[in-house]
């Protein structure tokens, strides 16, 4: 039986299921309710609506992750601004992490940063963030 | 209204209206290019799209990456679909039929804005009649041509904006070919020349650049066009993490020149006055061989056979380049 997504409340209902296990040509809203001005409501308050690609994840395209640290962050947006998957969560004007399933992997926070040493490191994908940031390198000497 | 963007941490208080989670390759210019766009205004904005990349991974069914009104209609016609949209705005606004919703946003002076998005198979080649109809007829909205050079969607054909020497999978370079025979076709000209007033040519790692000349396409009355730099991943073959590296090397060894060329027309459509301002000079400018050496689509001109086309880029370039300066300086 396929699936009407009106129907559906919960983005897990239509996660596994084949494009022919839905029925086609519904209207796919980012909402479940009207937003007047979508650009003064921040992220987390935002009523997403199951078939809107925020409540979805491409976390698993990952092989490397992008680990944060707070300690050595300068807060200069350069991650924000270049992160192609909206990954960097970053309000008043402070860096606070990365949004993990979105982030896709590719490294260009890590490319841009400038502090020394960067505040943002790949470190392979099973690796516990806690773990990254005990083992974290020393500054650079200029040569 | 003009959204005060002073630096990059005013810019970053903006709320996304372009969502993660889409299906674009991890390291895409593209999602660069359209945050930094949408950004850029405060004001709501009505987006149609070409097919191509960013319309078949932002849109899979069952979900949408848009947070804003979207329209896609066919890969030939999106300058089309965006001033139809523009258009009919214009009839309801003059009617006083707006619905209640965009008319208090209107009151408040939020005026819509309208963009296009296109890569460039759709505006180089495929969408080329519509856009240019478009502009013919002086709608008003904005277009953005996401140049990655190939037809990136359907397997890296070439297109009428691949430059010379790329390797593409209808132009692959071996032992007989040095790859694309044809240099680039020059776009931004062409659209200027059809008395647009607001044309640029844009990078997404000058994002204070692009931030600004996407705000002052806003501000005329007219159609624009923002020709966009979009490092692909997938098919110039470099690293995901050196889109914005291999940006910015385009944009110092002036393969990518950032500038703008503004028209103005009198009550008859008779362009009286051209200018031309180049808005950034690279400090030090780098040899067009580092641009090329950072992307694989170009590693077999370093060949002893085919450095003779490396010559040529620079020549090209260099030419290019003092042609700009040239205009800039005689103001037309």
């Amino acid at each position: 039986m396929a699936k009407d997504l009106k129907e559906i409340k919960d983005v897990n209902e239509i996660k596994d299921l084949g494009w022919d296990e839905l029925i086609p040509g519904a209207a796919l809203f980012s909402f479940t309710e009207p937003v007047e001005d979508v650009v003064e409501v921040p992220m987390e308050e935002r009523p997403y609506a199951p078939t809107n690609s925020h409540e979805w994840q491409v976390g698993d395209w990952r092989v490397e992750k992008p680990v944060y640290n707070r300690d050595l962050c300068i807060d200069c947006q350069f991650c924000w601004v270049f992160c192609p998957d909206m990954s960097i969560l970053s309000r008043d004007k402070k860096m606070i992490g990365v949004i993990y399933e979105h982030c896709k992997g590719c490294g260009i926070c890590v490319e841009v940063c400038p502090t020394n040493p960067k505040s943002l490191l790949m470190f392979p994908e099973h690796t516990d963030n806690a773990q990254a940031l005990a083992m974290w390198p020393k500054k650079e000497e200029k040569k | 209204m003009v959204k005060k963007i002073k630096n990059l941490k005013e810019f970053s208080l903006s709320n996304d209206r372009f969502e993660g989670a889409n299906l674009m390759c991890p390291g895409c210019a593209h999602n660069i290019i359209v945050r930094e766009v949408l950004n850029a205004t405060d004001d709501p904005v009505i987006v149609a799209t070409a097919t191509g990349c960013l319309e078949v991974c932002t849109a899979v069914y069952p979900k949408t990456s848009w947070d804003v009104s979207w329209i896609h209609i066919g890969f030939e016609n999106a300058a089309v679909a965006a001033a139809t949209v523009s258009a009919a705005y214009e009839v309801a606004k003059r009617k006083g039929k707006l619905p209640p919703a965009t008319q208090k946003l209107v009151e408040e002076g939020k005026e819509p804005k309208i963009v296009a998005f296109g890569g460039d198979g759709g505006t180089y080649d495929i969408g080329f009649q519509s856009l240019s109809g478009a502009f013919e007829r002086g709608h008003n909205f904005m277009y953005v041509c996401l140049d990655n050079e190939v037809y990136a969607n359907t397997g890296g054909q070439r297109s009428s904006s691949t430059p010379i020497g790329a390797s593409t999978s209808t132009s692959p370079a071996g032992s007989v070919s040095y790859g694309e025979k044809m240099m680039k076709k020059s776009m931004v000209e062409i659209m200027a020349d059809h008395g647009a007033p607001y044309v640029a040519q844009v990078s997404p790692s000058k994002w204070k650049d692009l931030v600004k000349k996407v705000q002052k396409g806003f501000e005329v009355y007219g159609p624009v066009y923002i020709n966009a730099q979009s490092a692909c991943t997938t098919e110039w073959k470099h690293a995901p993490e050196d889109t914005i590296e291999v940006s910015d090397l385009g944009v110092d060894s002036c393969v990518w020149p950032l500038y703008e060329i503004i028209n103005e027309r009198d009550e008859h459509g008779i362009i009286y006055s051209t200018k031309l301002n180049i808005t950034y000079r690279p400090k030090k400018k780098i040899p067009v061989e580092e641009y090329l050496a950072a992307q694989p689509r170009f590693r077999h001109l370093f060949k002893p056979e085919n450095r003779h086309i490396i010559d040529l880029w620079q020549k090209a370039v260099d030419a290019r380049w003092e042609y700009l300066q040239r205009r800039e300086e005689a103001g037309v």
